[in-house]
């Protein structure tokens, strides 16, 4: 059984090197002092990522972004509470067909997703824009948090609510003084989940977005084309310190909110 | 809120999902019944859309080869991508499962950073691993086994690595759900009867981890057949995906009834799947790993 163990741990630590080893290297690459950014290494400079905040292109890319991740996972998030509430709090007949209707956006490839949307809005008159964009993004990250928060929201006892309701506060103010700080952590990880998901998407997002708007995402995709720079490195060791960082920062804050009460 | 009153009841829950169901509605059911319709009008040469039942785009998709062979290369593609991710993700899965490892909680951590991580960012990461100025080749050079480069980037492949760096997490985050789940008791139970480790591994927490394997299967094969990220960044002009035909269709030819109808052939295969899936699993196993 020894043998049997020790090539489970190798295994183990073969599959942990294929999934950083790669990540990792883009990331040390995008201090590469050479002019071609490749091995070998010449030695350390931060002049790629002076380069990044200089182009104007990428900076523009950022703010994109940025925009509309933040407008997603606002939107998204506040959808899907709403609809988590209902799905957990409530039984009414047909729950477990709009259980379904409320993951569909995951069980349809995005690509379909992506053409159906285009076509449709783009009948309606609505062209390739930002707020195509952002209904596109919406969508496809409700799911994340509808099952994000429900699974929260499942543990948290509705006595607590009885309790505040028996004592006369409507069911607003129920869940603004109640429910919302309980599930506080849950909604805060489905937003993030939400914005990280939005920042990263490049799926929908290359047939949604209008000529000459880029995201960070699309943006490395163009630059891509032409060869594999040092500057793309650079761009996605910024990106993902957003992506990362951004998650376990939260992470954190949740642990203190949910400690001092 | 569940009101104290119980005829508040039967509408609060969808004055609370009015909003989510609306938008499901105008931003995915009804556009999907769009292209379905959409599909069945025709593009003429002008670039002007006739309406009406034409079969035209169908039997186009259906019955030229050239589609037939790149449909039956995305499903293979997707299937030795599940393979290698049931086989490569078992094993981590089974460790963090089951080991007294005192880090198991920063193995666990680790796991969910590739979810984090961008999409574009990991596929491109191969090229510098890969490609003709990467890691690899340098290190070739550098040891004198070759002097040129050698090309192994851009290739059917690169295109699997691609995916299954994509997908692992999925796989090994799903089967380690299914593994935690397990009664170590169980396997204790199988050992003090007689069974050697193996046999106790084979009959009883394979079998136990089975729903966790089916899921992570489904969810790579799903989205490794969707995708035409990776092959255009890692594949090379013969390793066009479904989805790359879909893409082309609609925003390089602006053929929007056959792109339409080319997105439905993705959708229902991928629906069929999806469909063996639930019929005998159910979707419960994949919100699991929400929790």
């Amino acid at each position: 059984m020894f043998s049997g163990w020790s090539f489970i741990r190798l295994g183990t630590i073969l599959v942990y090197v294929f999934m950083f080893a790669p990540v990792s290297v883009v990331v040390l690459l995008s201090f590469n002092s050479s002019q071609f950014g490749s091995f070998p290494m010449e030695g350390l400079s931060f002049r790629w990522f002076v380069a990044l905040w200089d182009n104007a292109a990428i900076v523009r890319a950022f703010q994109t972004s940025m925009m509309l991740g933040a407008l997603t996972a606002v939107i998204s998030t506040t959808l899907g509470v709403l609809a988590s509430l209902a799905m957990v709090r409530y039984t009414f007949p047909g729950k477990t067909a709009i259980s379904t209707a409320l993951i569909a956006p995951i069980l349809v490839p995005e690509v379909v997703l992506a053409v159906a949307l285009l076509l449709f809005l783009g009948a309606m008159g609505v062209p390739k824009s930002f707020p195509l964009l952002l209904a596109g993004h919406v969508i496809f990250t409700l799911p994340f948090v509808v099952l994000v928060v429900q699974a929260r929201l499942v543990s948290v006892k509705r006595e607590y609510e009885e309790a505040a309701m028996s004592l006369g506060a409507g069911p607003i103010e129920t869940f603004f003084q109640i429910t919302l700080p309980l599930i506080l952590p849950a909604v805060l990880a489905g937003g993030l989940f939400a914005f990280t998901i939005s920042f990263d998407d490049i799926t929908g997002t290359l047939f949604w977005k209008p000529g000459g708007v880029e995201t960070v995402p699309t943006q490395i995709f163009a630059m891509l084309r032409n060869s594999i720079s040092p500057e793309i490195n650079a761009l996605g060791t910024v990106m993902i310190v957003v992506t990362v960082a951004l998650p376990l920062l939260g992470a954190a804050a949740a642990r203190r909110l949910s400690r001092k009460q | 809120m569940a009101s104290l009153d119980p005829a508040d009841n039967t509408w609060q829950p969808w004055r609370l999902l009015a909003p989510s169901l609306t938008a499901i509605l105008l931003l995915l059911a009804i556009p999907v019944a769009f292209i379905a319709v959409y599909s069945f009008w025709l593009r003429t040469a002008t670039g002007a859309d006739v309406a009406g039942f034409h079969l035209d785009n169908w039997i186009e998709v259906l019955t030229d080869p050239f589609y037939r062979d790149i449909l039956g290369y995305t499903v293979w593609v997707a299937f030795a991508t599940t393979v290698i991710c049931a086989l490569a993700g078992y094993i981590p899965a089974y460790f963090i499962a089951t080991t007294q490892f005192k880090h198991k909680a920063f193995l666990l951590l680790l796991l969910m950073l590739p979810f984090w991580i961008s999409y574009i960012i990991r596929t491109m990461s191969w090229i510098n691993i890969l490609g003709s100025s990467g890691i690899v080749n340098a290190a070739l050079i550098w040891l004198g086994i070759t002097d040129e480069p050698i090309q192994m980037l851009y290739n059917q492949g690169t295109v699997i690595v691609g995916l299954v760096h994509f997908l692992l997490p999925f796989m090994i985050l799903n089967i380690y759900v299914s593994l935690y789940g397990i009664d170590r008791n169980l396997v204790d139970a199988a050992r003090s009867l007689g069974c050697t480790g193996w046999q106790a591994f084979r009959e009883v927490t394979l079998p136990l981890s089975m729903p966790g394997l089916a899921a992570g299967s489904l969810l790579c094969f799903v989205l490794g057949a969707g995708t035409y990220i990776t092959p255009l960044v890692l594949g090379g002009p013969t390793d066009a995906m479904f989805a790359n035909l879909v893409f082309d269709a609609i925003i390089t030819q602006l053929n929007w009834p056959l792109g339409s109808a080319l997105s439905l052939v993705l959708l229902i295969l991928l629906g069929l799947v999806v469909a063996v899936y639930n019929r005998f699993a159910g979707m419960n196993q994949i919100a699991k790993s929400f929790g």
